[in-house]
C-alpha cells in the first residue's frame, strides 16, 4: 500500500501489514503521534488495511506554529 | 472498536481515558474537557470581551471552533510572521485562518509584523543570530498582549494544549527555572501594569484530538511544520513524553495535573510579576525593568536590520 508522510511530504510503499497498528510498527511510529487517515475517514489501529489503500500518516506534534 | 456511548463505529481512542468515541460523541467530549476546564479555573465568562490567538494550526482553529459552539463570542488575532516568503508557510496559515473565519462570520484582525514593526522573524532571527522559535514567542507574546490591552479586550485566550504545557513543564524542570515554572499557570490574571488576563482552555485535551477534531469536522488547517522549527527542544521534549505515555497512558495528564493540583503553589514565590513589573520606558507595556525585550530587538532591527 501507498503511506503518505509529511514534514517533509514523501510516500513509501508498504507491503505485507493487514492492520493500521502493523503499518505503524514497521515504520517504527508512535501511535500517539499521528492520525491514521484513509480517504478522509480517521483509522483505528485496529481497522483492517489492505495492499490497494493509500492512507496518510499525519502528525499531530506542533513545535512552533502555535500561539 | 465501538463507540463507548452509542456503540457506533468509533473514529478515536482516548487511551488515558480507556475512552472509544465515534464522531459525535467526540465532539461532545471535547466540549465538555474545555468546558469543564473553563469553569474549573474561572477562566472567562461569556460576556467578557475575548481574544483568541489564533496560527491557522489545528489547536486554534478547534479551539475557536468549540468555544463559538459553547456560545463563547470570541474574536481572532493572526499575526503575519514573514516565514516562507510569499507563498510559505505563514501565507498558507493566514490564508487558512482567514477561510475558517470567513466561512463562520467571525471576526479576524491580521497584524502584519513586517508593516507594524519593521520586521519579519526570519530577519529577527539572522540579525540576532538567536533560534527563530526564541524570537517568535517574543514578538507573539508582545503583540497579542499589546492588540488585547489597546483594543479593550478583557481575555487572551490561547491554544496551548495537554502536549504542549506538560512538554513546557518538564523543559523548565530539566533547567529547573524556577521563575517559568512558577509562571505555569491555567490562568495567568490580569496585572495593573497592562498585562491582560491570558487563560488556556485546551489545557486537558492532547495535540492528537484537536488534530483529529478539525479532520472530522472538515477544518483545513495548516498540517505542514514551520520551517524554523527545526532544533527546537520543545518537539524533542513532546517526542519523549510520547514515548513514555505509550507505554503508559495518563502519565502527560498525571504529569501536568499533579504539578498544577499539588505542587504549582510551591513555586509561587519565584513569580510576583505584579511586584517585579514597571512599565518599558519607550511602548509603555509591562516589563522587568527599562526597555521591553521587544522593544530593544526592534531599535536593533532598525538598527541593523
Amino acid at each position: 500500500m501507498k503511506v503518505i508522510l509529511r514534514n517533509p511530504r514523501r510516500e513509501v510503499e508498504v507491503a505485507g501489514q493487514s492492520t493500521v497498528s502493523e503499518v505503524l510498527r514497521a515504520l517504527d511510529v508512535i501511535p500517539e503521534t499521528v492520525l491514521v487517515i484513509r480517504d478522509g475517514e480517521l483509522l483505528m489501529k485496529t481497522d483492517a488495511v489492505d495492499e490497494n489503500d493509500t492512507i496518510e500518516l499525519r502528525p499531530v506534534i506542533s513545535g512552533g506554529g502555535h500561539l | 472498536m465501538k463507540c463507548r456511548v452509542c456503540r457506533e463505529r468509533a473514529s478515536i481512542e482516548i487511551r488515558r481515558h480507556h475512552a472509544v468515541f465515534c464522531k459525535e460523541h467526540f465532539f461532545d467530549h471535547m466540549r465538555r474537557q474545555v468546558e469543564r476546564t473553563i469553569h474549573d479555573y474561572r477562566m472567562m465568562a461569556p460576556d467578557q470581551r475575548l481574544l483568541l490567538g489564533v496560527s491557522g494550526g489545528k489547536d486554534s482553529l478547534a479551539l475557536w471552533d468549540i468555544l463559538t459552539d459553547l456560545g463563547y463570542e470570541v474574536d481572532g488575532v493572526y499575526i503575519e510572521l514573514g516565514i516562507g516568503g510569499e507563498k510559505g508557510y505563514s501565507s498558507s496559515s493566514r490564508l487558512l485562518a482567514e477561510q475558517f473565519a470567513k466561512n463562520r462570520q467571525l471576526d479576524l484582525q491580521v497584524v502584519d509584523l513586517a508593516d507594524e514593526y519593521g520586521f519579519t522573524i526570519p530577519e529577527a532571527a539572522k540579525e540576532t543570530r538567536r533560534v527563530a522559535c526564541s524570537v517568535c514567542g517574543l514578538s507573539k507574546r508582545y503583540v497579542l498582549n499589546r492588540i488585547a490591552h489597546d483594543r479593550g479586550y478583557d481575555v487572551l485566550v490561547m491554544g496551548h494544549n495537554l502536549d504542549d504545557e506538560a512538554a513546557t513543564l518538564m523543559g523548565n524542570t530539566l533547567t529547573w527555572n524556577m521563575e517559568y515554572i512558577g509562571r505555569q499557570r491555567p490562568v495567568l490574571p490580569a496585572t495593573s501594569r497592562g498585562l491582560v488576563r491570558k487563560v488556556k482552555p485546551l489545557l486537558r485535551i492532547a495535540e492528537r484530538e484537536t488534530a483529529a477534531y478539525c479532520v472530522l469536522k472538515g477544518i483545513d488547517y495548516e498540517v505542514d511544520e514551520c520551517p524554523l522549527v527545526g532544533g527546537n527542544t520543545g518537539i524533542r521534549i513532546k517526542e519523549w513524553l510520547n514515548q513514555m505515555e505509550a507505554k503508559r497512558p495518563g502519565m502527560k495528564q498525571q504529569f501536568l495535573f499533579g504539578f498544577l493540583d499539588r505542587a504549582s503553589d510551591q513555586f509561587a514565590d519565584a513569580h510576583q510579576e505584579e511586584v517585579e513589573l514597571t512599565d518599558c520606558t519607550s511602548c509603555g507595556q509591562a516589563t522587568t525593568s527599562g526597555e521591553c525585550a521587544f522593544c530593544r530587538l526592534q531599535v536593533r532591527m532598525s538598527d541593523g536590520g
